[in-house]
């Protein structure tokens, strides 16, 4: 165990080093367009995912912020009348190729949603779900620790540890929160998509998981959509304003809270609208 | 500096009321709780007049009356030429009722040589006790040359006499029993051996043309071959092309078109269903008719588009929060639908097929038409053999003249009431007990 978080801590280290150092684009949209139907909700939208780093997504509602979220892991697919345009890569490869499969896609792009959705089964199944159908742990020990990992990341590992058996839809808003981002981990992805994680959460619950989200960063790339200035602020490093499906600016989170180029982007930061 | 303010604040003074007419909206809300409270009990009246007609006519059907009799089981009788052992129909086709009819001429001490009144005794037994007799033969051979008590069914107006359903004031030749049977009847009764018992015979016998042995045997054994047809047929069926229809299928005027064509099938009137049964399975695949094999599949025919329709319901009521969270996680589709979906949907797909079910217990116009109205003596071995339905039955003996054929209706339909109950019943705690709140 200590060797392993040991190993697990030099990666983040290095990872972490290699990010400040010498960025890398994890996820590359290239001029993405989406449709809903007759409607164009997203209008070629170029923007860079930077792995180890949290990337904010912002801007009012309706401005295609989680749509462009819901591309990165073609979630998009589920909806009939969606129709995505543009190029869309995850390490150089396009994930709109006929050749990728979208179920493995979606265990490399995690997903956390807004409302906290857990199964309605025991806590532990609710982690161990993804890496079973995965096929991640050989027996029931691997598993466990699977699991025992994952809501270890996830900070929740000390309020449940006692009662795994328990059905995870009768643990608080926070907490089904975070263990829906244990079930996330749990499936090993390098991205994790987050669509407003915490506005379904009060405000304690809401700092534990940024508090989580910071740390995250160390092993995951994480893009989340939110409407809380103050969190884009507090938690990501690089922050892209979306308006009208459009993207509008997209740059260093403290360079966009402090110095915007775009108006618009000013405006919404500072209440003016939105 | 706050005291002054506090002492520049003046009192509000409510101002003049608006009619914003409170009287009249609360008016018009007590005059809709009225409604609805008289349109309850209007529909309860109902329900207890119908309850209170069929359990007052039909409790007496679970109650028939026998004579208990020593009989006398006389070789010379039943084997006059001893030839049962190489002949086994011997047995089978023995003047019965003569041993019962000599039992009781003599437990009313009637001589058996008084040719007329033996006559007039004939009348009083039931013909059944030819069978009850065979029976106890068949069962133990070893019983001929002793005797034995037996409890022989008494004819059906007798029954009816002794359980006082018929008015013994009228005029002898205007009623169906005469004054020496309820002589011979009050004396029976007097010494005890003439009693109601409870009428298994109800729930095992086949159809007769004599009330008192005419039961619901081959009824419900048919009954419960259909629903075991519709259950096995139906609910796979139904459950597969509503998961198709509901999770797989792309959305377009051709799935409208079948969404729309479900929906009409399941108006459309049973008889109907009875005829395309005829046509289809009866006629042009030359099944058996009166089978409850062919019942059965006009009844899942009629009850698909109820489990469809409820099962599609089902799977669109669970939240897409969890069809989300399972393809999120890379779930493929049919794991999303096997593993999450269907166990949610689960007690809405049973509590709809255990309606659907209900509904086609009821169900007798297309079972009509696929000639399940028949006189069915015996027990279908199979579901290809020939049989009835208890709904079916109840019509048949709603078409008797007889007044005991009337009061075994009426026990019928307290028999298919029960199950239907017990299906609803058992439908309502099973979603009771397995609904999921998120």
């Amino acid at each position: 165990m200590n060797i392993m978080t040991e190993k697990t801590l030099e990666q983040a280290v290095s990872s972490q080093m290699s990010a400040q150092t010498n960025e890398v684009i994890k996820m590359r949209g290239d001029k993405v367009t989406v449709h809903y139907g007759e409607k164009q909700a997203l209008f070629d939208v170029n923007l860079d995912i930077r792995q180890n780093q949290v990337t904010a997504l912002i801007g009012p509602s309706g401005c295609g912020k989680s749509t462009f979220l819901r591309c990165l892991n073609r979630m998009n697919d589920t909806i009939d009348s969606a129709k995505v345009g543009g190029k869309i890569t995850l390490d150089s490869e396009d994930i709109y190729d006929p050749k990728i499969d979208v179920v493995e896609l979606r265990a490399r792009v995690g997903m956390v949603f807004q409302k906290p959705n857990p199964f309605p089964k025991s806590i532990y199944e609710n982690v161990a779900y993804g890496p079973r159908i995965h096929g991640l742990a050989k027996n029931k020990a691997e598993m466990d620790r699977i699991v025992e990992s994952s809501l270890q990341k996830a900070a929740i590992w000390n309020e449940v540890k006692d009662r795994l058996g328990e059905p995870g839809t009768g643990l608080s808003g926070g907490q089904q929160q975070r263990l829906c981002i244990a079930r996330a981990i749990a499936v090993s992805p390098e991205v994790i998509l987050m669509d407003e994680p915490c506005s379904a959460l009060d405000p304690i619950a809401t700092a534990k998981v940024e508090e989580l989200i910071d740390e995250l960063r160390q092993n995951y790339t994480i893009v989340i959509v939110t409407h809380s200035m103050q969190q884009a602020a507090r938690v990501s490093q690089r922050t892209a304003m979306f308006h009208l499906g459009y993207l509008v600016e997209e740059g260093a989170t403290d360079k966009m809270f402090t110095n915007p180029d775009d108006k618009r982007t000013q405006d919404y930061i500072t209440g003016r609208f939105g | 500096m706050t005291d002054v303010t506090m002492d520049t604040v003046a009192t509000a003074t409510p101002p003049a009321r608006r009619d914003i007419g409170l009287k009249r909206r609360y008016a018009a809300e007590r005059r809709f709780r009225l409604y609805g409270v008289l349109a309850i009990l209007v529909g309860l009246a109902f329900l207890v007049v119908m309850l209170l007609s069929i359990l007052t006519k039909g409790y007496t059907s679970f109650w028939q009356t026998t004579v208990s009799l020593p009989i006398t089981f006389d070789e010379k009788v039943i084997d006059p030429d001893n030839k049962r052992a190489t002949d086994p129909n011997v047995l089978i086709t023995a003047n019965y009722p003569a041993l019962a009819q000599k039992a009781l001429a003599e437990k009313l001490g009637i001589d058996a040589k008084n040719k007329p009144m033996m006559t007039r005794l004939k009348g009083f037994l039931s013909d059944g006790s030819r069978v009850q007799l065979r029976d106890v033969v068949v069962s133990d051979p070893a019983v001929i040359g002793t005797t034995r008590n037996v409890d022989i069914l008494v004819a059906a107006n007798l029954d009816s006499a002794f359980k006082g359903q018929i008015d013994l004031s009228v005029p002898e030749d205007r009623r169906k029993v005469s004054d020496q049977q309820v002589e011979w009847m009050n004396k029976l009764k007097a010494e005890g051996a003439m009693a109601e018992r409870f009428n298994t015979g109800l729930f095992t016998f086949g159809a007769s043309s004599r009330p008192e042995t005419s039961g619901l045997g081959v009824a419900i054994i048919g009954s419960f071959y259909m629903m075991v047809i519709v259950l096995l047929l139906a609910l796979p069926i139904g459950v597969a092309a509503s998961i198709y229809l509901e999770e797989f299928a792309k959305k377009s005027r051709f799935t409208d078109l079948i969404e729309v064509n479900i929906n009409n099938l399941a108006a459309v009137p049973s008889i109907v269903f009875g005829l395309l049964g005829l046509a289809v399975f009866v006629n042009f695949l030359g099944m058996p008719r009166s089978a409850s094999f062919v019942g059965g599949l006009v009844l899942t025919l009629m009850t698909l588009p109820t489990i469809i329709i409820a099962t599609r319901a089902a799977l669109a009521a669970v939240p897409p929060s969890i069809r989300s969270a399972a393809l999120g996680l890379g779930a493929s589709k049919m794991q999303m639908v096997f593993q999450h979906i269907l166990p949610l949907a689960a007690p809405g797909i049973l509590t709809g097929t255990i309606i659907g079910l209900a509904r086609a217990l009821g169900e007798t116009a297309p079972l009509l038409l696929i000639g399940m109205v028949a006189f069915v003596a015996n027990y279908p071995a199979t579901p290809f053999d020939p049989a009835t339905a208890l709904p079916v039955q109840i019509y048949m003996w709603a078409n008797e003249a007889e007044r005991a054929f009337v009061e075994r209706m009426s026990g019928a339909i307290i028999i298919l009431l029960v199950f239907l109950m017990a299906m609803n019943i058992t439908a309502i705690v099973l979603r009771r007990r397995f609904e999921r709140r998120w």
